[in-house]
């Protein structure tokens, strides 16, 4: 009787822990309109990506409209940057072959250093991945504009001495619909997160 | 009878304990791998793979064979100029890791030259020690 009480509770023990990487992913749920949001006459007006005015690493103008219609990836990085970047453009690249077949989707990488990633640079880099135009642009503009509107893309990036490479940002992917809201996001260093990633764009190239 | 279930039982649990600790101790450098993960893996891979035509790889590198007496000097100063690994062209500037001592480099390097089909005669301290004294 006693052996039968101890089984059951090793029983108990093993059942109650829930393996996180077993949470299903719900593969009909839509995914949903991220930002703040603000009531207008009874309308919900939701966040969108902000507008911007880049140079990409073919030299040329980049804004919007080259989207227009069109889903895409955002991030921010700099081509010298020693800590978390180069990890999140591998996972970037996992995606970027993932979605080989779907030229729809593009992705846009800004550079936070505008004094050093200058549009040869940027080209050297891109070249050096395997990767570029027409899916893929790497991105340099003003660098005030960048990072005014950082915010808005859900990044964070800033000039910090103390940090390495000079600057402090983050390794988010960023998917932004065909009506400029953001729809979903991930830390781009964690391949985890990525793998729900992948889903989550999957799932907005099906919406209608 | 119930004895030697819990018999059973015992040995049963004893074994998958074992076995576990065994794998957590199965690396021989695990230092070397730590420190290896903390401060080389985010460009050079988790498994020494590189980044395409970015990063250079460190797995089965001809590399390190080739330049063994300037290994210590590079991870501890960092390099700029282009070097050939396995054929290939590489010129992203490698940072310095300049706060890792001359036993960390040590673990690192005997790590790094025998992982991942890297099969180096081991470092000694003595010979890391020497290449350290000599960075230009």
């Amino acid at each position: 009787m006693k052996y039968c009480f101890l089984f059951i509770t090793a029983l108990l023990f093993t059942f109650s822990c829930v393996d996180p990487d077993k949470v299903v992913y719900d593969e009909n749920a839509r995914l949903p309109i991220l930002g703040e949001r603000a009531f207008v006459n009874g309308d919900t007006v939701y966040h969108t990506a902000p507008d911007f005015n880049f140079i990409n690493q073919d030299s040329i103008n980049i804004t919007p409209d080259l989207f227009a219609n069109r889903p895409y990836i955002v991030d921010y990085f700099f081509t010298t940057c020693p800590t978390i970047c180069p990890r999140v453009k591998a996972e970037e690249i996992r995606v970027f072959d993932h979605f080989e077949k779907n030229p729809t989707l593009g992705f846009l990488s800004v550079s936070i250093d505008a004094g050093k990633d200058k549009v040869y640079k940027l080209k050297d880099y891109a070249d050096k991945l395997g990767v570029g135009t027409p899916r893929w642009h790497f991105v340099t503009g003003d660098e005030d504009h960048i990072y005014d509107i950082a915010n808005d893309f859900f990044h964070i990036a800033q000039k910090d001495p103390d940090a390495p490479g000079g600057f402090d940002h983050d390794g988010r992917l960023i998917l932004i619909d065909k009506n400029k809201n953001i729809r979903a996001f991930c830390d781009g260093t964690d391949p985890k997160a990525v793998d729900i990633f992948i889903k989550d764009v999957e799932k907005l190239l099906r919406e209608k | 009878m119930k004895n030697s279930i819990i018999y059973f039982l015992f040995i049963g649990a004893t074994v998958l304990v074992s076995g576990n600790y065994a794998c957590t101790i199965s690396s021989p450098n695990k230092q070397g791998e730590n420190l290896y993960l903390a401060n080389c893996a985010t460009c050079h891979g988790d498994n020494g793979e590189g980044l395409r035509n970015l990063y250079p790889p460190l797995a089965d590198a001809d590399y390190l064979k080739l330049h063994r007496s300037e290994l210590s000097c590079i991870i501890k100063n960092g390099m700029t100029h282009p070097i050939v690994v396995n054929g290939k062209n590489f010129h992203m500037p490698m940072p310095a890791a300049d706060k890792l001592n001359a036993v960390e480099i040590h673990n690192i390097l005997n790590y790094i030259c025998n992982s991942w089909d890297n099969e180096m005669e081991y470092f000694t301290p003595k010979e890391v020690e020497s290449q350290l004294k000599k960075c230009q």
